[in-house]
């Protein structure tokens, strides 16, 4: 059969170098990302890009970072094959990017640990974070009380009732959790309120961003930190099978942990990329927070992307099973990723993702997050598909000990 | 784009330019309040638009209701929540303007929101339909000036003004460049926080407005934080126009129970504040 024209192949002619190329110097991926905030915090934005822009390749912060990853956060992660989920699918040979093992439990801490140095070489006292599922607000806190520094961390009110376990662990840490009932008490409210906050503290605050979203330079600091689990997914692969693999697939809600999967593969043309978006409860109904796949451009949070919104522009509220997926926005890197070609955008149900969960489980002995289930989910309609010589990387972004509590709930079972 | 100060878009100069340079000739400053359209109910926003102009407004800031309103306080957050449960959109927020303007034809009127809504609608099919309805200016507030060039062309063909926030961050290049893309009026944020917080530092504003003026001739409207009859006298002493918000939406929502009382309690409240900002009448 002949090959179909790739429009990435076309593009790259153009694009060559692509990680070196986005964003450009105001911010933007094609027509995504960019500067959309009040006027008060451009000047804040501004110089954390230029401290980014002077430390990103200092030897003695890329030595201090690399050590933290290294003896703190326990890097690198391993790229395990998991052979039994394999021979359980049929066809590709699945690899999981074990992210679950990292300190705190998920990738988070890749970028949280990043900031943190920011934050400390820019003289803040006190860190802010939004949080969905938690990982992130547990992340921070993590690295505030490390530093010793000061972590207020804004969480939807919806989110602190089944994230339950998260917001004792941000508590032990010594963070102060702040609930918030406005919106639609998820993460996008928790958002608005970090930005507030922000605005109000801006002398002392520093805001870590937990995701690949929000104003410029955000997208891309939060890209970079978090580019270290592609970067060893590449050489472990290149040790382990001599080559590359031949797909990578990982769950995108705002899509850090995609983008840090993907980034360090973009120029591979080679390697197929599919990031997986909370389908909920089916495209059709309504209820899901696919803004890839069902959304469409506008501007929220700082940045233009991809959002859920209604024919007046007001941002649509969202339902996914996983808390750390049910936002209604995307990076805008991946916006641009999406209208190239270069990754296919794709979704999987709560139903789906919770079938996943139950599999890995039971036939790996891994409990992921709820998060990472829709990563695998897609991987077990994809991997048949594929010829058994094939590779098939799967970002298992988090550990699941966070969302037992929403599963055994759903179950009828009661956990003390 | 080149930074020239674009000051009128139309020969004469528009409705905002008209009123406050009329104003200034007379040494009088400014009062411009702000409502959420659609607060308490899209039916008694054009009403409520009439009270304020009978109280004394000289010019008003008609909130565009947003589902994600993050430079507002609390306040402000749940006249948008009220206005959305139900459906104010931006085209019946224009649809009011167009209301208003039967019988008001001199009062500016600017709309205050967020971008996506504009953006949703289209720019070119916003500007239009604005200046159809009456609109004379919009103040976006997640608009910084850099990703403003959109937005100039079709605001420019359709003789809207462009209000630009300056805020106490805002470096003196920037506080150059902006004012150099602004017509109608500047808005400066008086302090660092959303809309009505309570930190006003009437001092830091005069030092930072003499800036302001050093880059541009425009009018300086001080917003954010002006709460009452007190703090709306401070700031007319410094400013060219005194914004009031999150103080008149409290009024509206300690009405919720009292529809009837809302237009005479806004209408009241305005007089005040006119006459705490006429008190120190200035001829200059």
């Amino acid at each position: 059969m002949p090959r179909q024209p790739d429009p990435w192949t076309a593009t790259i002619n153009f694009v060559t170098r692509f990680q070196q190329r986005f964003p450009d110097d105001r911010g933007h991926f094609g027509p995504y990302g960019g500067r959309f905030v009040a006027e008060t915090l451009i000047d804040p934005l501004q110089r954390l890009e230029a401290a980014y822009w002077r430390l990103k390749d200092d030897p003695q912060f890329r030595a201090e970072l690399d050590r933290d990853l290294s003896l703190y956060v326990g890097r690198p992660s391993p790229l395990y094959p998991a052979e039994r989920l394999s021979a359980k699918w049929g066809g590709a040979r699945i690899f999981l990017k074990r992210e679950d093992l990292n300190h705190t439990g998920a990738h988070k801490i890749n970028n949280t640990v990043g900031q943190a140095l920011l934050a400390r070489a820019l003289g803040k006292t006190r860190i802010i974070a939004e949080t969905g599922a938690g990982q992130h607000g547990v992340a921070s806190a993590t690295v505030a009380a490390r530093l010793g520094l000061k972590c207020v961390v804004y969480m939807g009110a919806e989110d602190v009732q089944r994230q339950s376990p998260n917001v004792y662990r941000m508590k032990l840490l010594g963070a102060e959790v702040i609930p918030v009932t406005a919106g639609t008490r998820t993460l996008k409210d928790a958002l608005n309120e970090a930005l507030r906050d922000w605005v109000t503290n801006v002398d002392d605050t520093f805001y870590i961003i937990g995701t690949v979203a929000g104003p410029h330079p955000y997208p891309m600091l939060v890209r970079d930190f978090n580019a270290v689990v592609g970067r060893e997914a590449r050489r472990q692969s290149l040790e382990m099978l001599g080559r590359l693999p031949d797909a990578l697939v990982a769950c995108v809600g705002g899509g850090s942990n995609a983008i840090g999967l993907f980034h360090p593969f973009l120029d591979d043309t080679g390697v197929a990329m599919y990031g997986v978006e909370a389908g909920g409860l089916g495209l059709p109904s309504g209820k899901h927070a696919a803004s890839l796949s069902a959304g469409r451009p506008g501007v929220l949070h700082g940045n233009r992307t991809y959002v859920m919104s209604d024919d007046d522009g007001q941002i649509l509220s969202t339902h996914s099973i996983s808390a750390g997926l049910d936002y209604p926005g995307v990076g805008p890197e991946h916006a641009w990723l999406k209208d190239i070609g270069r990754v296919t955008y794709t979704t999987v149900t709560d139903e789906q993702a919770l079938a996943a969960f139950h599999e890995l489980a039971r036939v790996e002995g891994i409990i992921p997050a709820l998060e990472s289930a829709h990563a695998l989910a897609y991987a077990a309609e994809l991997a048949p598909r594929l010829p058994r010589d094939a590779a098939l990387v799967v970002n298992l972004s988090g550990r699941g000990d966070k969302d037992i509590f929403t599963i055994a709930k759903r179950e009828g079972i009661e956990l003390l | 784009m080149t930074a020239v100060a674009i000051q009128s878009p139309a020969g004469g100069g528009s409705r905002i330019d008209v009123r406050l340079r009329h104003l200034a000739s007379q040494g009088r400053k400014a009062l411009i309040p702000y409502i959420t359209a659609g607060d308490p109910t899209p039916r008694m926003t054009v009403e409520l638009l009439h009270a304020l102009v009978a109280g004394g407004a000289d010019l008003i800031e008609l909130g565009v209701p947003f589902s994600d309103p993050m430079a507002d306080g609390p306040v402000i957050q749940r006249a948008c929540e009220r206005a959305l449960n139900q459906r104010t959109g931006l085209g019946r927020v224009l649809e009011m303007v167009t209301e208003f303007r039967r019988r008001d034809g001199d009062t500016p009127v600017v709309l205050m929101g967020y971008l996506n809504p504009v953006e949703t609608m289209g720019m070119e099919c916003f500007a239009e339909r604005a200046h159809r309805a009456g609109v004379d200016g919009v103040l976006i507030v997640d608009w910084a000036v850099d990703e403003l060039e959109p937005m100039v062309a079709p605001l420019r063909t359709h003789n809207i003004d462009r209000v630009l926030l300056l805020s106490p961050t805002s470096s003196e290049s920037r506080v150059a460049e902006i004012a150099g893309h602004a017509s109608g009026y500047l808005y400066y944020v008086s302090l660092k926080g959303v809309t009505g917080s309570d930190r006003l530092n009437v001092d830091s504003v005069a030092e930072k407005l003499q800036q302001v003026r050093r880059h541009s001739r425009l009018p300086v409207a001080v917003g954010f934080g002006v709460r009452d009859a007190a703090t709306a006298h401070a700031v007319a002493a410094v400013a060219d126009a005194v914004v009031v918000g999150s103080a008149l939406v409290a009024t509206v929502e300690r009405h919720l129970g009292a529809p009837q009382q809302l237009a005479g309690a806004l209408t009241a409240q305005l007089a005040e504040l006119r006459s705490a900002i006429d008190s120190q009448r200035i001829i200059s």
